[in-house]
Formats: structure tokens, sequence, C-alpha cells
């Protein structure tokens, strides 16, 4: 997994509460067996004007202008500032794969779904839960400033906007470890092996149906 | 003792490890494996050498990719064909028990694992799908993960995770004849919003929920996802041994005596503590429809499309104003009067014998409308399908202009072949009604398996009470 420390980087607002995986990726593109490659068709149905199907070279794709992503002025974007529930439905995983391969490491919203918050930390990208005051003046200012970029440490748990203003946000310390670190958490637990086997010895005694 | 909840009690029985900052380590008693969200893990496992911690842990199947329509041939789509190709290959390598494509007991995961007994109660069970919440219904804790998870499961039987807090829903009362599990949770995600149960664990219970079949039950617990809970969970009682007993995998002779005896706790203790607490009145929800995009958009069969200038958050006002635009509504306008152009009976929501007996006894006698272009009957499982056939549910289906079809996911996420074109209006007892989730620009309406049938016939979404009046009406 990709290291998470510190990333400056353009916002890109997304003003839309409830965005669910199905959008983030929709399903033909599920058929993969690859983690990579899902970038081009993050939001697919928002983005272009005509039906994606995998395989399609998409740079010669009929493009929908209107959609934050196709706007110039947010191209190379690494942190999205999202809406309530962000991440919402499927637990597909492909979401964030297409998210990261696109360029995004940072998601800034009100709320997260379960999953989905859980599947970004595993890919390297770090969703970070600020109140709806605090993101409402983000979209404003980002929308109104050309260029607006947003400084994010996970060291020190900030998110620092142009001016120098500086709001912190919360992280679980385990996957914060992790995120700093880039680590592969099946190493991790792993580690615990003796403490598994003896659970299922323990486990075993008390419920033995749970292992024929 | 504390009293504890439901979800205290799996919980606890299932820590490996607890964390300084909260974070345990949770073992996995049960991993259903599908095509779509495995290859990647398996990927995972072999390029770092690593093999199934527990192999007998793992049950598969096929099912969002697969064809409903003849499968002698195989799969006609080559990229879907290669995921099929490839689950195969992989519980072969890794010597998993796979339903394939050609078992008959091949189908939904979230159908197939109860219907094996290889969901049990107490147990932890996960998926690479969000509708593992569906397996809650049997007082297990159940929830959904993604591929790196499935991975971490494969290789360690654990998942590492911070304990949820815990929301007791209560729905009090019985429901009105007519009025199915589905409606109950289409109103319960009503009532708290689709965010509404994020961070939380749902325990289900009332009258109204454990007066349900395991069929109800498992269709409630299965949308605790759409509600933003990961996991929901419906306490054990007999209803629920009785469905378990006997199954291909559930325990037998001495085992089985002690399991009952174990699972008669697993139950929330009466003063156990819950963060949060909802009650619904049973008695007074109706017959259910969706008419946005998002599941908690719902009204009642006799209310009209909501206006969004009632809505003062702007927000939600913008939302309500896409979703209109999106589902070609105007707002004011009853639901009842709205045309349907399929309708979709199937899905790990409402695929089971007894949503399709449900189904076919609205199809009875009657026909699809001639303006419905498709009606699809999909069975959750092979075995669901031979049951069905068994009792000549599908030539009641036939006869009234249902196609009846193999197991499968099908057009609840349309990886497939089944799928709406853009504009199409479809009755489906799915559980999403997201923007393009059943093909692009296509419109979905989450409405039981007895409405689905009686909008086919119809030809509009109608209360299935309002069936016998229609015909009486055309007839007279």
């Amino acid at each position: 997994m990709k290291k998470f420390t510190k990333l400056t980087g353009t916002a890109i607002p997304l003003d839309r509460a409830n965005v669910d995986t199905d959008a983030i990726i929709p399903k033909q593109f599920l058929k993969s067996i690859e983690r990579s490659g899902f970038g081009p068709n993050l939001f697919d149905e928002w983005r272009y004007l005509d039906h994606g199907e995998p395989g399609m070279d998409s740079s010669g794709r009929p493009i929908n202008p209107d959609f934050v992503l196709n706007k110039k002025r947010y191209q190379g974007a690494s942190v999205l500032l999202a809406r309530e529930n962000f991440g919402c439905g499927s637990s597909r995983e492909h979401a964030p794969w297409a998210l990261e391969d696109f360029g995004i490491r940072c998601i800034i919203a009100p709320s997260f779904a379960d999953i989905f918050f859980n599947n970004c930390f595993k890919n390297g990208i770090l969703p970070i839960v600020q109140s709806g005051d605090v993101v409402n003046r983000l979209f404003k200012a980002c929308e109104s400033t050309e260029g607006y970029q947003l400084t994010v440490d996970l060291t020190a748990q900030t998110i620092t906007t142009p001016d120098g203003e500086s709001f912190d946000f919360e992280v679980e310390v385990f996957r914060k470890h992790c995120l700093l670190n880039g680590l592969d958490d099946i190493g991790l637990t792993l580690q615990h092996v003796e403490d598994i086997k003896a659970y299922e010895v323990r486990r075993k005694l008390e419920a033995p149906w749970l292992f024929v | 003792m504390a009293a504890k909840t439901l979800y205290d009690k799996l919980w606890d029985a299932h820590v490996v490890r607890s964390g300084d900052d909260g974070a345990s380590l949770i073992y996995i008693d049960r991993q259903l494996v599908h095509e779509v969200t495995s290859p990647q893990a398996f990927e995972g496992l072999r390029l770092a050498n690593r093999k199934p911690w527990r192999v007998g842990a793992n049950l598969a199947t096929p099912d969002h990719n697969v064809p409903t329509t003849d499968r002698t041939a195989g799969i006609e789509d080559p990229i879907a064909r290669l995921q099929v190709e490839t689950l195969d290959k992989n519980c072969d390598y890794f010597g998993i028990t796979e339903f394939k494509m050609d078992d008959i007991r091949q189908g939904i995961v979230h159908v197939v694992g109860p219907e094996q007994g290889a969901t049990l109660p107490g147990m932890t069970v996960v998926c690479g799908d969000s509708h593992t919440s569906t397996h809650g219904a049997f007082g297990a804790l159940a929830h959904g993960i993604g591929t790196s998870e499935v991975e971490h499961v494969l290789a360690t039987q654990c998942l590492i995770q911070k304990k949820s807090n815990s929301l007791l829903i209560s729905v009090d009362g019985r429901v009105a004849d007519g009025v199915t599990a589905k409606d109950i949770v289409l109103a319960i995600i009503g009532e708290i919003g689709t965010a509404g149960g994020t961070g939380y664990a749902i325990e289900f219970s009332g009258e109204a929920i454990m007066a349900l079949s395991m069929e109800g039950r498992m269709t409630v617990c299965n949308m605790a996802i759409e509600a933003g809970a990961r996991a929901g969970i419906i306490a054990v009682d007999q209803t629920t041994i009785d469905y378990v007993e006997g199954r291909p995998y559930a325990p037998k002779g001495d085992q089985w005596t002690m399991a009952v005896e174990a699972w008669a706790d697993l139950h929330s203790d009466a003063d156990a503590k819950f963060d949060k607490v909802v009650h619904l009145d049973a008695t007074i929800i109706k017959p259910q429809v969706t008419w946005g995009t998002s599941p908690e958009m719902v009204i009642a069969i006799d209310a009209t499309v909501p206006n969004p200038a009632d809505e003062t958050d702007t927000v939600k006002r913008t939302g309500m104003e896409a979703a209109l635009k999106y589902m070609g509504l105007q707002a004011n306008v009853p639901i009842n009067q709205v045309k349907i152009d399929r309708s979709f009976i199937g899905s790990c929501t409402n695929s089971r014998i007894e949503d399709l007996r449900a189904a076919a006894g609205v199809a009875k006698g009657r026909k699809v409308a001639e303006s419905v272009k498709q009606a699809l009957v999909v069975p959750g499982s092979g075995l669901v399908k031979q049951q069905a056939e068994a009792e000549g549910l599908d030539k009641i289906f036939i006869a009234a202009g249902f196609e009846w079809r193999e197991p499968g996911c099908s057009m609840c996420l349309a990886m497939n072949a089944d799928r709406l074109g853009a504009g199409e209006r479809c009755a489906s007892t799915s559980n999403r009604n997201f923007e393009g989730r059943q093909g692009q620009g296509g419109r979905t309406h989450l409405v039981s398996p007895e409405m689905a049938a009686a909008a086919a016939i119809a030809g509009h979404f109608i209360d299935v009470a309002d069936l016998e009046t229609l015909a009486e009406g055309i007839e007279g």
C-alpha cells in the first residue's frame, strides 16, 4: 500500500449528497479481475455522454462538460470535497481503486458510509470527517478560487488552507499508523498467530459445530 | 454481570485480541465468496505465497455475472466468463467448496448460505458484498467487506474491527394484511434515512419483526445496509431453529442439541442498554414504493410524489430535484398512477421461495399488461427454482406472461444481460434505486414481490388489494 504522510494538492468539489459506489464506478467495470486501471471510468456515467464498457479507450469518448471532473481548473486534483454519506451502497473496493487510480488521495466530507470509509484506508486514501460548516466553507472557497489547494498533514492531523487557516481532524491510531507506514495489515495480523490459534482451541470446545 | 445486547454477545464471543485504541481482532466463522470481489484477493494470497487459514470456513458460488437464460452454452460475454472461470480456478486451486454454475445449489450467495445451513446462529459471517447483512436474520453478526478484507479473512480467519454503536429498531404491533417484510424495512429506511444507521449495528425487534418468517427476516436484515448499517441482527427464536434444522451444513445429533442450547442465549438481555432506540408503529405501515434515487425516498402506495418546494434543507431539496428529474416524475402525482415498463422479481432481498409464492399468488389467473415490456422472475438459487417448479409456480408465472429464469443476481445490478434501457421504469423487488443501478438511465422503484407482480398486471403501481377492484371494473 502507498504511504500517506503529507499531501498538498488541488481540491475538487463534488456537490452532491449520498454519492453511492455504483456512481463512483458502475457495475460493468467490476468484471475486471485486475486491481488497477479503473481511473478512466471513475464516475463514468456522469463524466461521459456515451455508455462506457470495459475495454473501451476512454480518451476519445464524448465528455460531459458540466461535470466537475471535466473542468479544466480541477485537472490533477488529489483532494476530493464531498457531501454527506459519501460512498454509500455496494461494498465494491473498486470505488477506492478508481479514485486512487484517478489521483485522489484524500476525501473530505461531513460523513462517509462505513464500508467505503474502511476500504479507503486499505488503499492509501485518507477519508476525513469534518463538520458540515467546515465542509461548506471549503466548498465555497474552492469554487470561488481557481487553483485552490489544500495541505493535509496526517502526522499533525491538520488540513491547511491557502491562507493559512488550519482544521484539526480525527483518525484512529491504528489506521493512522498503517497509512503513515504503508503497512499491509495481513502481515500485522499474522504477528498474532498464537492468539488466533488459542482462540480456535477455546472456541472448538464451546462450539464444536462451527469447526466441522 | 452487566446486561448485554445481542450485538455485545456476538462481539464478545469473537474477540481474539483487543487492541489499545479499540481496534480488535475478530474471528470470522464463515466467509461467502463470489466472482466479483474475490479475484484480486486470491491473487494477493498467491503473490504473498499465503494459503487460506481454514479452507472449510469458506463457501463460494458465482452469482453476479451469470446469465439467467439457457446456460448450456456457457457465458457469452468474454469478460464475465473470464471472471467466473477465475473463481472456479481459484476455488479449485485453494480447495474451497464452490457451487459452480451448473450445480443445482448455485445461486445468490445470500440465498445459498442460509439455504445450506452454512449460515448459523451465533456465527460471524462476512462476504465481499454489502448485502451480507442478510445473514443477521439468524442472530449472526454478518456484514459486507471490501476485497482487501476478503484477502485478510482468507489469510487469517480474522478481521481488524472497531466495535459499532448499537441501535435498536422496534417495530411494535402487527402489520395489516397485505403489508410485507419489504414494506416494513422500506418504512424503517424512510423513517431513519439512508445514513440513519451509519456507525451502528442495528437490532430489529418488536412484535412485527418476530412475527416474520425467516425469509421475511432476511429481507429486513438485507436492507440494513440501505439504512447505512453494515450489520442488522434479529434474535434467535423457534422460527430460526426450525428453519436451520436438517439443512446440509447444520449441526447434527449431539452437536445439534448442544448448539440449540447455546443459541437460546442469542437475544438481548431484558435490561440491555442500546446507544439509540427507535420505535415504529407497525399498524400504520402501508405497502411502500420508492419514488427517487435513494431508498429513503419512499412513500406509501396511496401517497403522492413529494414536492421539493416543501423541503427546507438546501442539500436535500437539490437532491430531490435531481431525483425527480432522473426519474422523469412530477411532484404531487399519485404514485399509483405511474406506469411501468418492466417488472423484476428477484435479488438477495426477495428471491426466496416465500417471495415467489407471494408473487405467484398475485399473478395466478391474471395477465401481464400489454404495455409492460417484460416481467422477469429470477429465483435466488437452483434449489429455490426446483422447489418453485415442484409447487407449479413456474407454470403460474409463465401462464401470466412472466419470464421464468435461471438463478442469479440478474437485474438487481445488471452485470449480466438483464437490464433496463435508458428511461425505462421498473417495479423491482431489489434493494437499490440508485441512478444507473439497473442499467444506465434506468428508473428503479423498490417494491415488495406482491406489488411487483401486481404492477406488472395493472401496468402501473397499485396496492394489491386494489387489483380485484380493477378487474371488476374492466369486466363490468
